[in-house]
């Protein structure tokens, strides 16, 4: 027993949330909301070349055989770099599903050549980035498939976090079978993911607010002084210190399924997501509040993260629905 | 990364589950009654006797040397089971480490195997009536006389106070000396002459805690429990300890946890409608407790490769007190109309107790504060 990453596994963390903040800075990622395909340029390239695409294919796909746990922890950092990409769609879902089906599809989702993200019946009806990926992993009653981009057409819905391109997609050509990779498992990796990036928009909101409340001065000090503003932000921090925990020990009950059957990884999963959720939420209304009106505008970028802790929040269920699935686990 | 346990910690916890199983000697009196607190101290000498009084302590002190995972695991195994609570808990949670860092060989080898055994039963004497939250407001003098101090003043809120053997307080040996200054950690004996002690009546109606009076009060020098004046800094080690796991561990909150979900499924099996609302509330207090319990182990691997509990210990004092404050609420709304009624009904007892949570040990707006001042860096003023 020993909660606790490896040097290895922080050092990786610490290179990508280096590599985020150099290629997806805010300026970034508000770009992204007003160009053509809402991406970052030059990101996706980077992350294929330093392997995070590859986290998940095992070594002899010429993948970094690493896990979940390791993953996590990058996805956090996504989430509090505001990446726009959809790196957990790709990374976290489609990869280990090509990589379970046997798929030669993989060489070139690890490579960065073909960029996924993925249609699961966990996520609702709307893709992220549908119109820009090159093909999806799309789950088609009940089980995977692999659908190339000219197998599926897409109808735009408009996220009020314009980062996330959505889209209703159908399923209209011949799409490559995945047997072989489990489509409740690759939900749970999605909820998985999308807890860990909670996690990490979490954080930034906090930094950003107790930055923001040190200078901001009213009544001829800074706002944060006062003890309505420090108790906000500390029931944020406390969210966040009790949530993250859960997210890992999810991560490593998905990574290791030979000792968590799929009710137990299901279990932990909504453990993760549920307060995950809980913890992002806490974490706007708070970031808005103490922020007061300049948190309220459209020019400032406090919105950017604001607005994708919404979005993450709800999406691959929001917390009361995981909790029903906690619940029904422990069949109460 | 590795969340499975050794097959040591494993055969640890079926040692420690039969053990507890075999020796569990029922229900027994409240610990907050005069005759509940010395059938409390047997159930102490019974744990001690086995072993298992304090685990966590080195073997020449009357413990077994367990290093922080098998603590955390017997803790988890203790309040499973089912046996009575610790009426040694201030002394061995708030005091021991305090003696352990701060005592001399004499102090140690005197007070730890007598507290062990539950043959000294500790009561903690710092909060005073203008001192609560603001702790350095205290005004308990202790003036030396010779090799004994002189005290006079008044303690309160003192936890187990009414029958204790021993009290650990906080007093002013420099009545100059202003706020965390000139302050000393005091060992005081409950039959020091000119010590009298008033007990309070508790929300549930126990004497629970006491009022202290201090009226020429002489203690033996010998007692003072690291320098004198150093009384803060000793002090505000042993909060941390009491804030921190070392109160209030994950196990308690667990196995809580788990008698709430049995009891929804009991109220299912007889057909009572459990509706959607109290079955989340019920679902959210369990996942809480397991949050606690797995944030608590990263602090344990952080603390078994040599990190330290600071300030963070405030944000887990905030989190147990408030989910155990919200198990117990969604426990009595759960058994609705009935909650009230007090014959048997420790949901009932655990949610009045659970009620002291928020404010004992720091109040959780000090903790908020802290919090945010000292782990989230926001200007004090």
């Amino acid at each position: 027993m020993k909660f606790a990453f490896t040097d290895e596994q922080d050092m990786f963390r610490d290179t990508v949330r280096d590599l985020f903040a150099d290629l997806c800075p805010p300026e970034a990622v508000r770009a992204s909301w007003d160009n053509e395909d809402g991406r970052v340029p030059g990101l996706w390239d980077a992350l294929a070349e330093m392997g995070v695409l590859a986290v998940l294919a095992p070594e002899d796909a010429g993948g970094l055989g690493m896990d979940e746990v390791g993953l996590v922890r990058i996805l956090e950092e996504a989430g509090y770099a505001g990446v726009p990409e959809p790196l957990m769609e790709h990374a976290a879902v489609a990869v280990p599903a090509l990589a379970e089906a046997g798929s030669e599809l993989i060489e070139a989702a690890i490579g960065g050549a073909t960029r996924y993200s993925v249609a699961l019946s966990g996520g609702g009806p709307n893709v992220l980035a549908a119109a820009s990926v090159d093909a999806l992993v799309a789950e088609d009653d009940g089980a995977l498939v692999a659908v190339p981009a000219d197998a599926f057409t897409v109808t735009g819905a408009e996220s009020i976090d314009q980062s996330r391109r959505l889209a209703r997609v159908e399923l209209t050509g011949e799409c490559a079978d995945l047997g072989g990779a489990d489509a409740a498992l690759a939900n749970d990796r999605a909820a998985l993911g999308t807890a860990a990036q909670c996690i990490g928009v979490a954080r930034r909101l906090l930094d950003a607010t107790v930055e923001y409340v040190g200078e901001r001065h009213q009544f001829g000090k800074p706002v944060g002084s006062y003890q309505a503003v420090k108790h906000h932000l500390a029931n944020v921090r406390i969210g966040i210190e009790f949530s993250a925990p859960l997210v890992y020990r999810a991560a490593w009950s998905v990574a290791h399924p030979e000792t968590h059957d799929p009710v137990t990884r299901g279990r932990d999963v909504s453990m993760a997501k549920s307060t995950a959720s809980d913890a992002v939420d806490e974490a706007c209304r708070a970031a808005l509040q103490c922020h007061g009106a300049i948190g309220y505008t459209f020019e400032y970028d406090l919105q950017l993260w604001l607005k994708r802790g919404w979005a993450l929040a709800a999406t691959y269920g929001d917390a009361r629905g995981h909790r029903d699935r906690v619940a029904d686990a422990l069949e109460i | 990364m590795d969340l499975e346990l050794a097959s040591r910690y494993i055969d640890f916890r079926e040692e420690c589950r039969s053990w507890l199983q075999a020796n569990n000697p029922g229900q027994i009196a409240s610990m907050d009654t005069p005759e509940g607190f010395e059938v409390h101290r047997e159930w102490e000498r019974v744990l001690f006797d086995g072993g298992w009084s304090v685990p966590g302590w080195p073997t020449a002190c009357g413990g077994r040397d367990c290093d922080l995972i098998e603590w955390l695991i017997y803790e988890e195994e203790y309040w499973l089971s089912g046996v009575p609570g610790r009426v040694s808990a201030n002394g061995v949670n708030l005091l021991a480490p305090t003696i352990f860092n701060f005592g001399t060989q004499e102090q140690q080898d005197y007070f730890l195997p007598k507290m062990a055994s539950g043959e000294h039963i500790w009561a903690q004497g710092w909060s005073e009536p203008e001192a609560g939250s603001d702790l350095a407001a205290i005004k308990t003098k202790a003036i030396r006389d010779g090799d004994h101090y002189v005290l006079n003043g008044q303690k309160t809120w003192c936890s187990r106070g009414a029958f204790a053997d021993w009290i650990f307080c906080i007093v002013r040996t420099d009545p100059e000396a202003e706020r965390h200054a000139g302050l000393t950690y005091l060992l005081v004996p409950a039959d020091a002459p000119g010590m009298e002690r008033r007990p309070i009546g508790r929300l549930d109606g126990e004497p629970g805690f006491a009022e202290l009076f201090f009226d020429n009060c002489r203690v033996s020098v010998d007692n003072v429990l690291g320098e004198e004046g150093q009384g803060w800094a000793v002090a505000m080690a042993a909060a941390g300890s009491e804030r921190g796991l070392n109160l209030r561990s994950p196990g308690r909150f667990m196995a809580a946890v788990e008698r709430l979900t049995a009891l929804v499924r009991a109220m299912k099996e007889q057909d009572h409608d459990v509706d959607a609302r109290l079955r989340d509330e019920v679902t959210d207090a369990w996942i809480k407790a397991q949050a606690y319990r797995w944030q608590t182990y990263q602090l344990a691997a952080g603390l078994m490769e040599g990190a330290e509990i600071g300030s963070e210990a405030s944000l887990g004092k905030v989190f147990w007190s408030e989910l155990d404050l919200e198990l117990h609420a969604t426990a009595l709304r759960l058994l609705g109309d009935t909650g009230e009624v007090v014959d048997d009904n420790d949901w009932l007892d655990g949610y009045v107790f659970a009620l002291s949570g928020p404010i004992y040990a720091g109040t959780n707006e000090i903790q908020r504060n802290i919090i945010a001042e000292r782990v989230l860096g926001l200007p004090r003023r």
